[in-house]
């Protein structure tokens, strides 16, 4: 019997649900032991520019559904991976970690997707508060979520670092343009498709790969993005990208210092950080002999 | 003015094709058997009772009788899952046995919601709608937090009590159980519940979910049987908690029967709930939200909107609305989709129902009820209302239970919050107003623990829920229903 001949995988970029390549046509080879693994789009600015819009047209659906509609997407999210681990373990191990540290990476990874599933409804009673306010007001505050939010994921850990970059920015309502690691890019794709077999309304999370010296900057520079979350070791890039991010007082997060493998990355504080608190009055009836306040 | 107001004319019945919920796939076991140690096991005593459909009194089931040995067997096997393996796992790996189960309960729900109508007499709408989604909502909401306890009590160090005792009322049974075991396993601790004599069944099925889920054996065992079981429970030495939803004069007893053991509690009772209309409310809404909080389930719930306070301006007119409204209600076959109003739980309560509308006649209030047929078999109370009702009629005082409506009037805002708070009830309220300063004075001033302004009946696994006084203690539900299983000394 003759050999089967392999089907190859094209990996593409992920814009509002859909697999385009990158308008400019450009990629570069992804190699190992000499052989090519991937074609990877070397995306462009207005991959990026596209991605945003998409990201801030669905950001009033994807914020105004139920905290308990986005736990059980975030959860549908992780059920998914769970039946789709493989994948991750070869495309994982295709780029140079060794099996078992693969196995543990895409376990930790789904554990984490849970672990954050569980914050949406809960944020608030942590974070928000009843203010006592003298007058006869009652006054609370809530948290919301900022808008769109520009990621760079880190260069390692490339499926626990984009999982732990993008789950907790969109479980509270916000949406996200993402560079993924540039020399690790693979499960970035994969993780793609889960996305988009996991009710994840379009939009709410993009994928670009491609050179994040050339993208992160356009990222930083968008006047539509309201936050960036960002995880590089280059520190020129960086300061970069915070000065760059001033032009509209985006919001920067950097989570270069934190531990990704860690299990103290899991907490409800990264959560926050991408959030905005509201605070809101509202009259209490005076009574002849008595202020009312809460 | 009255006699200005004109009335709907209903000659005859709003006639609507029935659609009956096919119970063809359904398979009801003849006999169920205690859910002990991950096992399903036949009581000791091998005595069984049987559970009705209250819809047509036939039998469904045979469900066992726990007694003092089947009791003790419960809580052994809890007590060594909680020293055993439950007690050891990560809060994370808590987190997924119980979204395993919040999941199979959404798997499962028409045949849930089917079994709950069957065995409580409540429209499939309901149970359907709100009782198993609100049920596969809790357990997927504690789920949750299973590994996040440190943050809702920072530097408390949370640990679980160990073994708890649970008894559930009949009015919401799969709710209630949901409401119970979902914040007790999130929490670490492992589970004895009963569910009440009438209701047993959909217990037992989510026993069934629970051994598919693959929980540890006797992290959660459910046993079944009358008041007397419940007693076992509550007095069995090696129990730490008690979480009880009932009757107040049940919940006493309970509290008597725990004094001086170290034993814990959550006391989710009775209550006599204030429904407050005033002038400025919309009216239609409002009237909408009366009718909810009356004779929704029948009228079987504890925060039941059970008095009506309507200010003088507006009376007439609410009146009239409101009898307009009950007259569109539709009372018959449980399983049919147009159904408003199901069937009585159970004989027993039906004549409970019936002695207090006897009572309220005799002490004077004017009756109203609701002109319709009701089935042949079965047991049916049409809903009712009551005017010309004061202060001191037993219909405004004692918890009924059933769809039965008191109504009184006020003038003023002060006279209002006196008359709501002068029961020794106070699970919760509910205020009509166009006015938001209104709404958030009254609400500051009632003395209950669920306050709702412009809606009613409304429950969310988020919403603390539970009462003031003599309508019990401790809250179920939000970050405020994890303390009462946990030590944060």
């Amino acid at each position: 019997m003759s050999k089967r001949i392999k089907v190859l995988k094209t990996y593409k970029i992920f814009i509002d649900g859909k697999f385009p390549r990158t308008e400019s046509g450009r990629y570069t080879q992804l190699k190992k032991d000499n052989l090519t693994i991937a074609n990877v789009c070397l995306s462009s600015r207005k991959d990026i520019r596209n991605a945003v819009l998409s990201a801030r047209n669905v950001f009033e659906s994807w914020s105004s559904k139920s905290a308990y509609n986005r736990s059980q997407i975030l959860y549908r999210i992780a059920e998914m991976m769970e039946g789709n681990k493989n994948q991750f373990i070869e495309e994982l191990i295709l780029q140079g970690e060794d099996s078992n540290k693969a196995i543990l990476e895409i376990n930790q990874s789904i554990d984490r997707i849970i672990y954050f599933a569980g914050w949406p409804d809960k944020i608030n009673p942590i974070f928000g508060s009843v203010n006592p306010v003298a007058s006869s007001h009652f006054n609370f505050t809530i948290l919301e979520p900022m808008g769109v939010v520009g990621i760079v994921a880190p260069e390692e850990n490339s499926l626990l670092g984009l999982i732990s970059s993008i789950i907790p920015v969109i479980l509270s309502g916000n949406t996200c343009v993402t560079i993924v690691s540039e020399k690790l890019p693979l499960c970035a794709i994969s993780l793609a498709e889960v996305i988009s077999n996991s009710d994840v309304p379009n939009g709410v999370v993009n994928i670009i790969t491609g050179s994040k010296d050339e993208l992160a900057p356009h990222l930083a520079q968008h006047m539509d993005v309201n936050a960036l979350g960002i995880n590089i070791d280059n520190k020129e890039l960086k300061n970069q990208m915070f000065f760059q991010a001033s032009n509209n007082l985006k919001r920067v997060v950097d989570v270069s210092k934190q531990k990704i493998e860690d299990s103290s990355f899991e907490s409800p504080y990264i959560v926050k950080k991408f959030m905005e608190a509201k605070t809101i009055w509202h009259p209490i009836e005076k009574d002849f002999n008595s202020t009312n306040n809460y | 003015m009255s006699s200005k107001i004109k009335s709907l004319k209903y000659n005859g019945k709003w006639d609507f094709s029935p659609s009956i919920e096919s119970i063809e796939n359904l398979s009801i076991q003849k006999e169920y058997q205690l859910f002990i140690n991950g096992q399903f096991q036949q009581p000791l005593a091998k005595k069984y009772f049987p559970s009705i459909n209250p819809s047509n009194e036939q039998q469904l089931s045979r469900i066992a009788k726990a007694e003092s040995e089947d009791v003790d067997m419960a809580v052994k096997s809890a007590r060594v899952a909680f020293n055993g393996q439950w007690g050891k796992i990560s809060g994370k790996e808590r987190a997924k046995y119980i979204y395993r189960i919040a999941r199979l309960i959404q798997e499962k729900s028409k045949e849930l919601a089917i079994v709950e109508t069957l065995d409580g007499g409540k429209p499939i709408r309901e149970s359907r709608d709100i009782d198993i989604p609100l049920a596969a909502a809790h357990f997927f909401y504690y789920a949750g937090w299973a590994d996040k306890l440190e943050y809702a009590f920072p530097n408390r160090f949370p640990k679980p009590l160990g073994v708890v005792g649970q008894i559930i009322p009949w009015n919401f049974p799969l709710m209630m159980a949901a409401w119970k075991i979902a914040p007790a396993l999130a929490t670490g601790n492992t589970v004895v519940l009963k569910p009440a004599e009438s209701t047993s069944i959909t217990a037992l099925l989510l026993a069934e979910i629970i051994k598919e889920a693959e929980l540890p054996p006797g992290v959660v065992n459910i046993i079944t049987g009358d008041g007397s079981t419940g007693n076992l429970i509550v007095n069995h030495p090696d129990v730490n908690k008690i979480a009880f939803t009932g009757s107040t004069q049940v919940g006493k007893s309970i509290m008597e029967n725990i004094s001086g053991t170290n034993k814990r509690s959550t006391m989710e009772l009775g209550g006599k709930a204030a429904n407050i209309i005033f002038e400025d409310a919309p009216l239609d809404q409002a009237v909408e939200g009366v009718i909810n909080g009356i004779y929704f389930n029948q009228g079987h719930v504890c925060c039941a909107g059970s008095r009506l306070f309507i200010q003088e301006s507006v009376y007439d007119v609410v009146l009239r609305k409101l009898k307009d409204r009950m007259q569109s209600l539709l009372v018959g076959n449980p399983l049919d989709k147009n159904t408003d109003i199901g069937a009585v739980n159970s004989k027993q309560q039906l004549a409970t129902i019936q002695k207090y509308i006897d009572i309220g006649v005799k002490e004077g209030a004017d009756i109203f009820q609701l002109n319709c047929e009701l089935p042949k078999n079965g047991y049916w109370c049409p809903p009712t209302l009551f005017t010309n009702v004061s202060q001191s009629h037993s219909i405004a005082k004692e918890e009924i239970f059933g769809p039965v409506l008191a109504v009184q009037t006020f003038r003023t805002t002060q006279e209002v919050i006196n008359k709501a708070n002068n029961t020794p009830y106070g699970l919760s309220a509910g205020v009509w107003t166009d006015k938001g300063s209104k709404a958030f004075n009254l609400a500051s001033k009632l003395k209950a623990g669920v306050i709702w302004a412009n809606t009613y009946n409304k429950f969310d696994p988020t919403s603390p829920f539970g009462g003031y006084k003599e309508s019990g203690h401790g809250r179920e539900g939000g970050l405020h229903g994890l303390s009462p299983y946990l030590n944060l000394e």
